[in-house]
């Protein structure tokens, strides 16, 4: 199953959106939040994101979705192409989108596919 | 266990790619600086930082999210004790391990971009005991082209590079024309500081101020500022002697 690593400047947002996610459509989903700095400030930790890739990582390919700043650069120093990308999504609605189809056994682009898809669903 | 390297992406490389490795071997010049020097660079950067912390802090309040200066203050500090505790035997070494700890140990956007910076400079100078002016040059265009690989950012965004590219190409100018080391640094800490303050007028498009939109005009890139006191510290660096 495809892994997913919500990274924010903040731990308690990561965490949040994490649980919400996962009541949403990812009770078995390999999913990791990373937010915050290590001393549990606002801001980014290469170490904490890299530890959530790993534990998310079960060879089918991890999915990060960054909220913004900071975030995205750390992100952008993990990627490697074809097995760690990242989603550039809304991060609410990507992480929810992102972790129904992981939950429902797509691919790693079919996850980033299904992520990309909250660009266009209207609240109204 | 992860390396902190950038994958290229869709934005183009042509600093690094234009200064090949094998061209950084022809030794055109008198050999320039060892590692002892880019050691005072990075004591000098950590004073300058320090100095200019709560300047720097106050300028990210104004477009930002107020804590560029005391992540540079926090990121340099671990740099020295990082360095202390296993002191590198290359220039090279020495600026990867620089890169590395900022990475790891800044929290903000400038630790991968710094970061990044140092890295790709060490990376650059390779196993080389001494660095020539020409290779300082070429580490600083490679420095540049990493940063702007990984940020996206261009020249007039508002950003970092709006000092540091002025100042790589005044660096790689000055060698070219054959100045003295010092006058070449001297231009260089110019340049920076002069692209940093032109960064006033602008309207920021790349990084926390561009959500602030036309608000971001009337106040100096904090990410700029530090850049110029980056290159203001390669020159005390050179002044010591």
């Amino acid at each position: 199953m495809v892994g997913i690593v919500l990274i924010s400047h903040s731990g308690g947002l990561a965490a949040e959106v994490v649980a919400l996610a996962r009541q949403i459509g990812g009770a078995k989903v390999p999913l990791a939040a990373a937010g915050g700095t290590e001393d549990g400030g606002l801001g980014t930790s290469p170490d904490r994101v890299s530890a959530a890739v790993e534990e998310v990582d079960q060879g089918d390919g991890v999915v990060l979705i960054p909220d913004l700043g900071s975030s995205v650069l750390t992100a952008r120093l993990l990627e490697s192409p074809g097995r760690v990308v990242i989603a550039d999504v809304p991060f609410v609605e990507g992480a929810v989108s992102a972790v129904v189809a992981a939950g429902g056994g797509a691919s790693l682009d079919g996850v980033l596919a299904a992520a990309d898809e909250a660009w266009h669903v209207r609240k109204l | 266990m992860i390396r902190w390297e950038i994958t290229p992406g869709s934005v183009p490389e042509p600093v690094l790619r234009s200064a090949p490795r094998s061209a950084l071997k022809i030794r055109s010049g008198s050999r320039f600086v060892n590692t002892e020097f880019f050691a005072a660079w990075i004591e000098e950067i950590t004073a300058a930082v320090r100095a200019g912390r709560d300047h720097l802090t106050e300028l990210d309040a104004a477009i930002g999210d107020a804590d560029h200066g005391t992540n540079l203050d926090r990121g340099f500090t671990a740099v020295g004790e990082a360095l202390a505790a296993a002191p590198p035997r290359t220039p090279g070494a020495l600026l990867v391990l620089v890169g590395t700890t900022l990475i790891r140990k800044v929290g903000g956007a400038s630790g991968p971009l710094y970061g990044t910076a140092f890295r790709e400079m060490g990376k650059a100078f390779g196993e080389a005991p001494e660095i020539s002016p020409a290779e300082l040059s070429a580490g600083v265009d490679a420095a540049l082209a990493g940063v702007r690989r990984l940020g996206s950012a261009a020249e007039g965004d508002k950003t970092m590079v709006d000092a540091l590219a002025p100042a790589a190409a005044a660096l790689s100018r000055a060698v070219r024309d054959g100045l003295k080391p010092e006058e070449a640094l001297e231009a260089a800490a110019t340049a920076a500081a002069e692209g940093a303050r032109a960064t006033v007028p602008l309207q920021a498009r790349k990084g926390r101020a561009s959500y602030l939109g036309p608000r971001s005009v009337g106040h100096e890139d904090p990410g700029a500022a530090s850049t110029a006191l980056v290159f203001g510290a390669l020159r005390a660096a050179a002044s010591r002697g």
